[in-house]
């Protein structure tokens, strides 16, 4: 064996050796709970469609700043109200290197539409899908749906060819709970922005075992940092932490319907006095709850809805001030000036220190005489109570998937509504809705927003409190951009 | 024999009986399992539809006999959250939990039994009172706050092990083990050391007061006067006797230890059934609930059925009872 064969071993080896390590980049991502289902369309829930959006893609998606562009679809129009027309991107191949037709969008979405997937209610404005060509597709709508785009940025695009062989026939065996590697596809059509090549998904259920992951390298990234954690894992050489408002807001909800409180000791309901209501908005010291409670994770707030939604404006985040005097005389007006008695309902497992909340608003509320007992339960409780009508005064909050006022109006005020449990009714808010719904001019539609969130914040319907702040902790040399929905997109990461 | 046999088998039928009535009560009494199963903006009529095909409007006596007739062929439905048979569900995951035990049942019986006889010769030494009082410790700490003691101490400030999960697994088809691995084997020490400290207070205790009363006996100093080595009389002697009682807590505490199993494998991310378990409360995913708590108590009523079989044998003073008695 002469010296040049011998280099030559020694380079290869080196080669695949350096392959492996210098330049495998791979991000260990950590949260409470994993995906349900690696099925795109069978569970509309926060963590199965992060991990679904590392893998597919949809016709459109929101980017780092949460605005819509394009992603499988280069373009669209529409031709009026309730016809839609996409362009596809013609270079885009499926990881096994088959290339993406109009077939294959047409496929997904009415595979969304099905009567086992969870998106069926969530896109059923869409009436009709078809291609036209082999990379334009007509999607068409049962009335004019401004937010078909919102929509559609959570419907991801399978090969029809993969899933009728795959899916089809049997449910995979992947089991939840345990690791999940996803590979960089080498295939893919756009710019490579990030460098990784591999991300390892470890769900770790239990707080303190993440938290300790993390400062013991075993883990890259947590994406739900538990608050009272923060502060050791920033100190910690090697690691750093990174907040952002969360699309979610916390707020309480009183029932103005009922003609005698059940929990009550007035023989009547205070709430369906505006003064009461204004009373409690203006007895609860929300930096207080701010400052002790969230240690400082938190935005107090003025409205159910948070920056980045259509339709949310400063002046209407902004709080009536704290004043535990002027309250004490609204009570007063109202003919209550010695107080009354109601129960509060809260979770205990749902939002981030929901009982610690609520706990704190009762204290602050019998400083004007509202005697207040707190009954705190586990989530599954607490929301079928709510929903068969069992409570009096509640602790609930709201995300906005579509980033549209719309979203909260038709859950939380329209008359009758499924989440309306304070039974606010208002026609002018209900034409609003409708002016939502159908209309596809903006500014008329703005309009109506802007004139139905001054109603309902006159009205003090509900008492909002805050909107949460998310935290995610990760090594110094990670890079993964922090969004308010929680949701990582990691081909925008870094290894440094 | 016989009689005696089919009483015990009756007993325990009785038992299982009483236990799926309480599984199956769960459906009934633990939330609403739609409110889960559904997003928030699904409509009325959807959820009673999935009610209807869930079967859960049937009268309750209906209900119950479906569940009794399928709980006997173990099926125990689909789990509402993974959307998978719960038989499979189980059996994939009671691999983890069975090394789990199996480990931690080892290591609480022979260091158990060890320190045992060590406390019970050296009943006043300066170890023993260490050992004792460490071990107390054992019992009144949570599981939990041992485990992530253990955790923070080998995990993050020494960084020898690691502080969750399973390591890498080796399928053998019907079994998934993690023990022909070293980052499986590296895995297995945190969770199995925390699970097992319970249960070796507990037999330390037992097998130091066995010595110490077995010291006492006349065979015992017999042996002394006949001049055998303390080696022999204390480990081939004392010891033997010693263990009959300890044998037979430690095999019913095997149930125990799977039961307890849940809080630790919560904690150190054990893909265990414990931890498909405590999943499945979070999620009111009743089928995975029921089923956990049916199989638990089949182990613990199969342990006693045995044990009290293996009585009839070992001990001939209930054998001559039960004769008396079918006599």
């Amino acid at each position: 064996m002469n010296f040049r064969f011998l280099s030559k071993i020694l380079l290869a080896i080196f080669l695949i050796f350096a392959s492996n390590t210098v330049f495998a980049k791979t991000i260990k991502w950590s949260m409470q709970g994993d995906s349900l289902t690696l099925d795109p369309h069978a569970q509309n829930e926060g963590p199965t469609t992060q991990v679904s959006r590392q893998v597919y893609e949809a016709l459109v998606t929101r980017g780092l700043d949460m605005s819509i562009g394009p992603q499988l679809a280069t373009k669209w129009k529409a031709v009026d109200p309730n016809t839609w027309y996409f362009f596809l991107r013609e270079d885009v191949k499926f990881s096994n290197g088959q290339p993406m037709t109009s077939e294959d969008v047409v496929f997904s979405i009415l595979r969304a539409k099905q009567p086992t997937s969870d998106f069926k209610e969530y896109i059923s404005t869409i009436s009709s899908v078809k291609a036209i060509d082999k990379y334009t597709i007509q999607i068409k709508t049962s009335k004019p749906n401004p937010i078909l785009l919102n929509q559609l940025s959570n419907i991801f695009v399978m090969s029809k060819k993969w899933s009728n062989e795959n899916f089809a026939t049997a449910p995979q065996n992947w089991d939840a709970g345990q690791e999940t590697v996803f590979k960089k596809n080498s295939k893919w059509w756009g710019d490579v922005e990030h460098n990784i090549t591999e991300i390892q998904l470890l769900p770790i259920k239990n707080a303190a075992t993440r938290v300790a992951a993390l400062l013991s390298g075993e883990i890259d990234i947590v994406t739900d940092a538990p608050v009272q954690d923060l502060n050791r894992i920033s100190s910690s050489a090697g690691h750093k932490v990174e907040s952002t408002p969360q699309m979610r807001t916390i707020f309480l909800g009183m029932d103005q319907a009922a003609d005698q409180l059940r929990s009550g000791n007035t023989g009547d309901n205070p709430f369906k006095k505006k003064e009461v209501r204004q009373a409690l908005y203006q007895a609860i010291d929300i930096e207080a709850i701010k400052k002790k409670v969230m240690r400082g994770l938190s935005e107090p707030a003025g409205i159910i809805t948070f920056p980045g939604v259509t339709g949310y404006t400063k002046a209407l985040d902004k709080r009536l001030p704290y004043d535990v005097d002027a309250a004490k005389q609204l009570l007063a007006d109202a003919g209550y000036p010695d107080g009354f008695e109601v129960e509060l309902r809260c979770p205990n497992d749902r939002y981030v220190n929901d009982e610690a909340i609520c706990t704190a608003v009762v204290g602050m509320l019998g400083k004007i005489g509202v005697k207040v007992n707190l009954f705190a339960q586990t989530k599954s409780k607490h929301f079928k109570e709510l929903k068969d009508d069992q409570g009096d005064f509640y602790m609930l909050g709201w995300g906005v998937p579509t980033l549209d006022s719309h979203y909260v109006f038709h859950y939380l005020y329209e008359s009758g509504a499924s989440w309306n449990k304070v039974n606010f009714s208002n026609a002018d808010v209900d034409a609003a809705i409708r002016v939502m719904e159908g209309e596809v001019d903006l500014d008329k539609r703005n309009a109506a927003i802007a004139k139905a969130w001054q109603i309902v914040k006159d009205d003090i319907s509900y008492l909002p409190l805050h909107h949460q702040v998310i935290s995610w902790a990760s090594k110094s040399n990670i890079d993964v951009p922090i969004r308010p929905n929680n949701e990582p997109l990691f081909r925008f990461s870094r290894v440094n | 024999m016989i009689k005696y046999f089919f009483k015990r088998l009756f007993q325990s039928a009785v038992v299982m009986l009483i236990v799926a009535f309480v599984s199956f009560s769960l459906f009934n009494f633990v939330g609403d399992p739609i409110n889960n199963m559904v997003g928030e903006e699904t409509s009325d009529e959807e959820r009673s539809q999935l009610r209807e095909s869930l079967g859960l409007n049937d009268p309750v006596h209906i209900q119950f006999s479906r569940f009794i007739v399928n709980a006997s062929k173990g099926e125990f439905g689909i789990s509402y959250q993974l959307r998978r048979p719960v038989s499979e569900l189980i059996t994939e995951r009671l691999p983890a939990t069975i090394e789990l035990v199996f480990i931690s049942a080892l290591i609480a019986l022979v260091s158990g039994t060890l320190l045992g006889v060590y406390t019970g010769i050296n009943r006043k030494g300066f170890f023993s009172d260490i050992i004792l009082a460490i071990s107390l410790l054992g019992v009144s700490l949570p599981t939990f706050v041992i485990g992530i003691l253990f955790i923070y101490l080998f995990a993050v400030i020494l960084g020898i092990l690691p502080s969750f999960g399973r390591g890498e697994v080796v399928d053998l088809g019907f079994w998934s083990t993690g023990f022909l691995t070293t980052t499986g084997l590296k895995a297995i020490i945190l969770p199995s050391v925390t699970l097992s400290l319970f249960q070796m207070t507990y037999i330390i205790r037992l097998v130091r007061a066995e010595m110490m009363e077995i010291l006492q006996t006349d065979y015992i100093k017999f042996a002394k006067a006949r001049g055998l080595s303390e080696k022999s009389i204390y480990y081939k002697h004392a010891l033997k006797n010693g263990l009959i009682p300890v044998i037979t807590i430690a095999g019913i505490n095997i149930g125990t230890l799977i039961a307890f199993s849940i809080i630790t494998e919560t904690v150190f991310q054990w893909p265990g059934m414990g931890f498909l378990f405590i999943q499945a409360v979070q999620f009111v995913d009743i089928p995975i609930m029921s089923a956990y708590l049916f199989f638990i108590a089949f182990v613990f009523v199969m342990i006693n059925f045995i044990v009290d079989i293996l009585y009839y044998f070992i001990d001939p003073r209930i054998r001559v009872k039960a004769e008396a008695a079918s006599g």
